[in-house]
């Protein structure tokens, strides 16, 4: 079923509109989709591709493929909170293959899995651009660089469900 | 323009063009894969790399233009370095199952990698594997062979202009697929068989019965539409096993319809006849032909001294070649019935004195797409011709307007400028609202049309399609079969021709069948002898008379009058009240038995020679493909036996190309006078009324006995909804809520899904015709009634 899009939803794709000329509404593909994305907690359904189609009068396979291409697009349900690790070249120079483990063993997930309390999802990612401060993570909108084991039991102790930091 | 070296050959190219193109048109062979001439350039393959002078690299020989002086090694250490590393990332991901690959034998992967490929991998590691996806009845999918050329994609976007196929993920995890389950629904889907460099798409019906190699490759033109679209038969064993486009750039191109492709499939179906068959005393007799054709001679003599030989007509199918038509009229005017017509599907025959030679688009049908206007009366493009929505396509894509008159707002995969859809399928309204706002334009006075187009009011759109004519240069209006099967055919004529004269545009018509411009040429009509000459003394019946008069005998060539007619149940009433109908016919029909009395086993387009005219009046012969099936015999020697056991003179032809120069000759060149349509009767409308008119469509897949027998064909939506079509606004005012309606037309009533579709205009209902379920309901363009159950 095609999803309804938002008032919100459709005031802020029109913005966007204006940006490009009017028979290039597909330029304003990435932004529907992540309107909707965020709308619906993180992922996109089958109806929002289909709603985006429609609104940028686009072939429903042309928004999936862009869907897919991207990684920041999840097209399942996912966790509160995203940790989108990078395994590029400079953090793997600098131990990140050991913040990888660290976090796969510590959330007990592999790539791509959820934890059972839906609070995280672990993805691995090219380059997130933040060479300078290799080994990089990004959780949400936020970077965390220079990680350490250590560092990421913090940072994910302040994410974690209260309950469970209580021991509960 | 540039010349360049390639190999050391001096070449003159054409300015702009690639190194491809130029190595191409001079038999210089450069390996590839994503290029293909008439799909847009991705230069995503890097097989064709070659050596440029002075370039730092190998180039791309599909995207680098040619510049003067350049040049070129297609060979070179450097090239082939380059060609061959390409090949072994190729094939990387590529598994290695040439033997269960329906490809094997013609793959361009496993040619190029022969020549290009090492003979053993150094790759160890896991290859990829991707899901097949089930993309309908007609495609095949074995993805993990996928070599990500993306030419199926380019095609669905660029060619046949629904874009279903995709390319999904990226990077290694870069599949081709359909957004979510779907099927591709593209009326030349097949194409993308062709065009696969890999197996990753094959024919479904045709994979694993046969290797390339085992084929024989005929060449013949396809049986269904009027473009005659240039095929190759390939057949093993005098079996047919496939069809293939065959590449003439002024007709198909380097395509074929779906329908073209895979209506081969019927040709063996359990309802083809083997042996003649006559129904004596109710019971079915199998016979030899002689009895059989001396048992017609009998009963035709004997009901024409009976009753007269006005009692016996012909109905022909508009796919019967050229030599069928001929030798039919030939033989029913020597028994002396002029009773002869293949208008399955028209019912308005006045002013057919006036016709043209013959019916057609009065152009090359390459010139369509150089027009700057088209205005399309009647007609579903795609679901009727689709070639020439192809190339109405290739129209719009260069600028061109496309308007349209429409009793249903069917989707097009082109830009529409207008639109014009029609209420209670009024085709003559919507034409007639057109011609006056070009009258109200005109400087010319046109005294009686102005008085009969007295009361139109032209709407908005109607004014603004009379400015785009008036403006446009090259310019035809295109009539389809919506227009040819409307109850006010004549009119829609008229008209269509006044709108020329007032605005230069050239009129066409896009004809039923593979032959209808040749049925006309060879005397297939009442009124009309070969090449157009006019009966002497009084002419003889049209088809709708043919059925109204409820003749004695009726003769059928290749014909099913309940599904092919357009009064399907009229028709078969006819044939049953009869007291001798035959049927020469490539199937036996169920639901005929009670009115045939003789089944005369008719050889198909395969298996007989003979010759089709095509809607640009060009005379296209073919030959057999295959031995006759069985006991059936081409349509041509059958009718030439009937002449001879019935003592019709001059009727010794000893080959198929004899009765085409008899042909030629009676046809000579044919003078006659044209008389313009327009200027005939008042125009009349119907009431704007409560009424609900039916749209009776023929479904793409439902058009001839062989379409309809295909089973992949018969499972893919094109096959036809079954049930009823209307819009919410009438479903509301009818306060129709069920999934199911009660359809009621005439004495004729039956129970029908009822599907909600807002391509509906109001008080229109679309239900298909053609259909075996919906026969007895009348034809298109009648009062329904609907209700709830």
């Amino acid at each position: 079923m095609t999803v309804i899009l938002s008032l919100k939803a459709k005031q802020s794709i029109d913005a966007w509109l204006l940006k490009y000329p009017i028979d290039q509404k597909q330029s304003c593909v990435i932004h529907a989709l992540k309107v909707l994305q965020d709308e619906n907690g993180g992922w996109l359904t089958e109806g929002a591709i289909e709603a985006v189609a429609a609104y940028l009068a686009m072939p429903k396979i042309a928004v999936y493929e862009v869907a897919t291409f991207y990684s920041m697009f999840e097209l399942q349900p996912i966790g509160k909170h995203k940790i989108s690790v990078c395994t590029n070249i400079a953090c793997l120079l600098n131990n990140g293959d050991k913040i990888v483990q660290h976090l796969k063993k510590r959330l007990n997930i592999e790539w791509g899995e959820t934890t059972q309390d839906g609070c995280f999802t672990l993805k691995e990612v090219e380059c997130l651009a933040a060479c300078d401060g290799a080994p990089a993570m990004q959780i949400g909108q936020i970077y965390y660089e220079n990680l350490t084991p250590e560092r990421i039991d913090d940072i994910l102790a302040t994410l974690e469900p209260k309950e469970i930091k209580d021991g509960k | 323009m540039p010349f360049i070296e390639i190999n050391g050959k001096k070449i003159e190219a054409e300015a702009g063009s690639m190194i491809i193109e130029v190595a191409d048109c001079s038999n210089i062979q450069i390996p590839r894969f994503c290029y293909h001439k008439k799909l847009s350039i991705a230069a995503s393959c890097r097989m064709c790399l070659v050596e440029v002078e002075r370039a730092p690299k190998p180039l791309p020989a599909c995207a680098t233009p040619v510049t003067e002086g350049m040049k070129v090694w297609t060979r070179s250490p450097k090239a082939l370095l380059a060609q061959k590393a390409v090949m072994e990332f190729l094939l990387i991901n590529h598994p290695l199952d040439c033997p269960i690959c329906d490809q094997g034998g013609e793959c361009e992967l496993q040619d190029l990698s022969m020549g290009y490929g090492q003979d053993a991998s150094r790759y160890t590691e896991g290859k990829r594997v991707v899901k097949d996806k089930n993309i309908g009845s007609l495609i095949a999918t074995d993805l993990t062979r996928c070599i990500q050329c993306t030419r199926c994609v380019r095609f669905g976007t660029e060619v046949a202009g629904i874009r279903e196929l995709g390319a999904t993920g990226r990077g290694e995890c870069l599949e081709i697929g359909t957004f979510i389950e779907q099927s591709v629904s593209s009326e030349l889907s097949g194409n993308m068989i062709d065009l696969c460099p890999v197996g990753a798409l094959t024919s479904k019906p045709y994979r694993f019965t046969a290797r390339g190699w085992e084929l024989k490759q005929t060449p013949s033109i396809a049986p269904h539409d009027c473009v005659g679209s240039h095929i190759y038969v390939h057949t093993r064993r005098n079996q047919v096993m496939r069809v293939v486009p065959r590449e003439n750039e002024s007709i198909n191109e380097a395509w074929v319809s779906d329908r073209d492709r895979f209506s081969y499939e019927a040709l063996y179906h359990s309802d083809r006849l083997t042996q003649p068959k006559i129904k004596l005393k109710g019971e079915w007799q199998t016979v030899s032909w002689q009895i059989a054709l001396e048992y017609i001679a009998n009963r035709l003599s004997q009901i024409g001294s009976q009753h007269g030989a006005n009692a016996i007509g012909a109905l022909l199918s508009p796919n019967a070649t050229l030599e069928e038509g001929y030798l039919l009229q030939k033989w029913m005017r020597g028994l002396g019935s002029h009773s002869i017509d293949h208008r399955l599907r028209q019912s308005d025959f006045r002013h057919q004195e006036g016709a043209p030679l013959f019916p057609g688009l009065g152009l090359p049908i390459n010139e369509l797409e150089q027009q700057s206007l088209v205005l399309l009366v009647g007609s579903d493009i795609r679901k009727e011709q689709p070639i020439i929505g192809l190339k109405l396509r290739k129209m719009a894509l260069a600028g061109g307007k496309a308007l349209v008159v429409n009793p249903v707002d069917v989707p097009f995969n082109f830009d529409i400028a207008l639109k014009s859809i029609v209420c209670q399928g009024n085709l003559v309204l919507g034409l007639a609202k057109i011609a006056k706002a070009l009258l109200n334009q005109s400087e010319i006075h046109f005294a009686k049309e102005a008085a009969w187009l007295a009361s139109i009011e032209p709407e908005a759109v109607d004014i603004q399609m009379a400015n785009l004519l008036r403006a446009s240069g090259k310019k035809m209006i295109v009539m389809g079969a919506l227009a040819a099967s409307h109850p006010a055919f004549s009119q829609i004529k008229a008209l269509t021709q006044l709108i020329s004269e007032l605005s230069g545009a050239k009129v066409g018509i896009l004809t039923d069948g593979s032959n209808s411009a040749g049925a006309w040429l060879s005397g297939c009509i009442p009124h009309r002898l070969p090449g157009g000459k006019s009966v002497q003394g009084e002419a003889g019946f049209t088809i709708a008379e043919m059925f109204e008069k409820a003749l004695k005998a009726y003769v059928l060539v290749n014909v099913e009058p309940h599904l092919d007619c357009i009064e399907g149940a009229k028709a078969r009433r006819a044939l049953e009240q009869a007291e001798f109908v035959v049927a020469i016919n490539t199937f036996e029909s169920p639901s005929l038995q009670k009115a045939v009395d003789v089944w005369l086993p008719l050889a198909p387009f395969s298996e007989t020679s003979g010759t089709l005219v095509n809607t640009e009046g060009q005379w296209q012969s073919f030959v057999a493909v295959a031995n006759p099936f069985e006991e059936s015999r081409p349509g041509w020697k059958i009718l030439r036996v009937l002449g001879n056991v019935c003592d019709i003179p001059d009727f010794d032809y000893e080959t198929c190309e004899d009765v085409l120069a008899a042909l030629r000759l009676e046809i000579g060149t044919p003078e006659l006078t044209v008389i313009k349509p327009f200027c005939v009767d008042p125009i009349e409308y119907l009431a704007n009324t409560d009424e609900i008119i039916r749209i009776a469509p023929i479904p793409l897949y439902a058009s001839d006995g062989l379409v309809r027998r295909a089973p992949a064909l018969q499972q893919t939506k094109d096959a036809g909804f079954r049930g009823l079509q209307i819009n919410r606004t009438l479903a509301t005012r009818l306060n129709l809520v069920g999934e199911a309606v009660r359809v009621q037309c005439e004495d004729c009533v039956m129970q029908l899904p009822l599907l909600i579709d807002e391509q509906m205009p109001d008080n229109t209902a679309m239900i298909f015709s053609g259909l075996e379920d919906t026969v007895s309901l009348g034809g298109p363009y009648s009062v329904l009634k609907l209700e709830n159950i």
